[in-house]
């Protein structure tokens, strides 16, 4: 008996043993030289967020049935941008082969290039960046070198009521000397997004670069945010925010919190993302369908500085079919899939000539305004350590903005704590 | 424990099949002790690779440096070996040579640390207020006294990312709470309501927990005590003073040890409530972020955590006597 049970035990202990050891899961081995010449030809993975419009899957069904022999599989991840980055972080320390093409928010190809996890497209793997916007070119490059391609991008929009504001405000002041009309019609006057996440980086970079200043300098490490310029422009966010004009619960808006109350008619100015305009175009809930217009942001002399997202495509330094990754990185930003992500998904081309393109206009007609957007866009800091330098921002801008502490402290923490970032 | 007859033995067993272990064969005792111990190696060695094992690799990462950049080549090159600089970086706020700005997570710690301790105390305190009324009342007999204590759960049973998000749109400036309250409070936009806020949801959410182990407790009291405090006198309050405080002490004492110990720990429901912002980041919330931002960094304080958490649970378990173990074992007899 006690032979018999020992032999259970010692098989238990196995049984456990290789569970374990499976649930380790199988690490993909063999990092692949980031020098190498562009070899390696066969099937590849894609890794990209939650496809909401379904224009992934149909765009890799068209490269599928060209190239039966180099197929792309769709790995979908969660639609958390937290996520995203996690387990694209995870794969790449673990130096896994099997993600082979991803798709990165332009906050992130800095830190990865620098962790070495990009393949840098130069020499045999350079691309042409002439057609697309130059701004866009400048979220995928670090450190001079090109590390990914981008093929959606964003910009911020003014979003604002054309049936009670005849022209937009071109500047922040002639906007803020708007605010009485909504006054007078009971609505709040301006809103971007204030809660204490990336959102309020994108708006307060938005405010310092419209005003001149700078959140970085061009090595994208050095902290330049205490000028008298970034205090002029987180100075305004903070001055309209105490005298009312921005509304209190502003305060912990994100992008959808602003989009309702837009769309509800209690807001007059809103600065939020295009995918508001087919939103408020056609929820049934929106009260202000045809009564809306679009507007680039207001600037001091010319539009203002919106801050840029979108996403760039970039090819893994560990996948093992480099030369399929590149041709598909190629293919995935063709004029083509271009006009397709445009007119299927919103997403905002990223080649100058779609946005000359009447067709496509015809469809989106923000186009002509998000072109102005994006060209005088200034992407958010181009740094490896660009969690920190968002922390840093946000906490700051947030507390200037409550008025827990002047503007110029605020800058000055800022400016320390972007510095400590670095260090 | 019922007794099985010794196969393997061949021996006549003369002893009474209810002699106890000790007294018998000791041959049959080393042989019972060897199964054990084949019995439980499975789970020891499970133990130790989920926790043992990320336990020590995390106190070694703890001791190394987080990457730092090559100004040459851009690239993040290996930090070396750190000593003990990770964990003064937390304890005494050193990022660099200067004192921590506000802004890096590190000038967090020390008011995650006081949110942390005040969640703590708000919440347990409360909830065993709750807790003990809720059980007094379901202890009694009363028609549909089943339906209450199942019905009671549903709280507890709702995912807590649910129930963060649930009271994150009644705690929205055009939500339910403003209405009913008359008021334009920002909950979540200003420190003390939105840690109010967090308060009330995570005691909404495990009150019940906390009620249904102390009912546990209650149920051990024998009838015939409280008959005989009445026959003496004793008024309602003295009975509950002298007599349920007394009785219910070690399930009390169970169940605020797990609840404190599980505060000490939240993260899920201030981190979707109010993103942690307003002076409701905890120290789960503050490793979390720190990963992002450097893994080392971020092992010394989970390792700082769990020292931490480790002190308080000592200090129930000594000082005050919470023994898990034994009072189930009593409450699995007097149940029966």
């Amino acid at each position: 008996m006690i032979r018999r049970t020992r032999l259970l035990a010692v098989s238990a202990v196995l049984a456990v043993g290789a569970l374990v050891m499976a649930g380790c899961g199988g690490g993909g081995s063999s990092g692949g030289g980031s020098n190498q010449g562009v070899t390696g030809r066969g099937p590849i993975t894609y890794v990209a967020g939650k496809d909401n419009n379904n224009i992934n899957r149909p765009t890799i069904n068209k490269w599928n049935a060209a190239h039966p022999d180099q197929k792309v599989t769709f790995k979908e991840q969660s639609d958390q941008a937290d996520q995203q980055h996690d387990d694209l972080v995870q794969h790449f320390q673990a130096k896994d082969a099997n993600y082979d093409v991803v798709s990165v928010d332009v906050i992130w190809t800095a830190e990865f290039a620098a962790k070495g996890w990009l393949q840098p497209l130069k020499d045999s793997f350079a691309a042409d960046t002439s057609k697309f916007l130059p701004a866009t070119v400048k979220t995928a490059t670090y450190n001079n070198t090109l590390y990914a391609l981008p093929y959606a991008s964003d910009g911020g929009l003014l979003f604002y009521r054309k049936d009670l504001v005849k022209t937009p405000p071109k500047t922040w002041d002639e906007m803020m000397g708007m605010c009485s009309i909504a006054k007078k019609n009971n609505m709040d006057c301006y809103a971007g997004q204030f809660a204490k996440y990336e959102g309020l980086t994108v708006n307060a970079a938005e405010a310092i670069n419209t005003a001149g200043g700078k959140i970085v300098g061009d090595d994208g490490k050095t902290p330049e945010v205490n000028s008298p310029e970034a205090t002029k422009g987180l100075g305004r966010l903070a001055d309209a925010y105490k005298s009312g004009n921005i509304p209190k619960q502003a305060i912990t808006y994100q992008e959808e919190q602003g989009r309702q109350s837009f769309e509800a008619g209690k807001l007059l100015f809103l600065r939020n993302w295009p995918y508001v305009f087919s939103l408020a175009t056609t929820d049934a809930s929106s009260k202000v369908k045809d009564k809306f217009g679009i507007a680039p942001l207001p600037g001091d002399s010319g539009p203002g500085a919106s801050s840029l997202g979108g996403h760039d495509a970039a090819i893994s330094a560990f996948s093992a079919h480099k030369a399929t990754a590149i041709d598909f990185l190629k293919f995935w930003t063709s004029e083509e899939t271009g006009r397709y992500f445009a007119t299927q998904g919103s997403l905002a081309p990223v080649l100058s000539s779609l946005y000359d393109d009447p067709t496509l206009i015809k469809k989106l007609p923000y186009l002509p305004t998000l072109k102005t957007s994006i060209t005088n866009a200034v992407p958010r800091p181009v740094t490896p350590f660009y969690p920190a330098v968002t922390k840093a921002v946000e906490d700051n801008a947030y507390a200037a903005m409550k008025g827990d502490k002047p503007v110029q402290q605020a800058l000055n923490d800022m400016q320390n704590a972007i510095k400590a970032a670095a260090s | 424990m019922s007794a099985t007859p010794e196969a393997g033995t061949g021996e006549a067993a003369p002893e009474q099949t209810t002699t106890p272990p000790r007294r018998g064969r000791p041959e049959l005792t080393a042989a019972r002790n060897r199964l054990g111990l084949y019995l439980i190696t499975p789970t020891i060695v499970v133990l130790l690779v989920v926790i043992g094992y990320p336990v020590f690799r995390a106190v070694l990462m703890s001791f190394q440096n987080d990457a730092g950049l090559d100004p040459q080549t851009g690239l993040f090159v290996s930090g070396g070996f750190a000593g003990f600089k990770n964990y003064t970086h937390w304890l005494l706020q050193r990022c660099g040579g200067v004192s921590c700005p506000p802004g890096t997570l590190g000038s967090q710690f020390w008011p995650a640390m006081s949110a942390t301790i005040f969640f703590t105390v708000a919440s347990v305190v409360i909830e065993v207020v709750l807790g003990m009324w809720m059980a007094l009342v379901m202890s009694r007999a009363f028609k549909g006294r089943g339906l209450l204590r199942a019905s009671v759960l549903v709280p507890w049973s709702i995912p807590t990312a649910v129930t963060a998000k649930l009271w994150f749109f009644i705690f929205a400036f055009a939500g339910i709470a403003n209405s009913l309250l008359h008021t334009k409070i920002l909950w979540t936009g200003s420190q003390w309501p939105a840690r109010f806020a967090v308060v009330v949801a995570d005691v909404w959410k495990t009150t019940p927990f906390i009620a249904l182990l102390i009912l546990a407790g209650l149920q051990i009291i024998p009838e015939e005590v409280y008959e005989a405090a009445k026959v003496d006198g004793a008024t309602k309050w003295q009975r509950f003073t002298r007599i349920t405080l007394p009785l219910v002490r070690p399930a009390l004492l169970v169940a605020v040890l797990f609840r404190t110990l599980d505060v000490l720990r939240i993260f899920d429901l201030p981190y979707i409530l109010t993103g942690g912002s307003n002076g409701t980041t905890t120290l789960s919330i503050l490793v979390v972020n720190q990963i992002r931002q450097g893994f080392n960094s971020a092992a010394a304080l989970s390792t700082i955590t769990f020292v931490f958490i480790f002190l308080v649970a000592f200090v129930f378990v000594k000082v005050l006597g919470a023994n898990v173990v034994k009072t189930q074992q009593s409450q699995q007899k007097g149940a029966r």
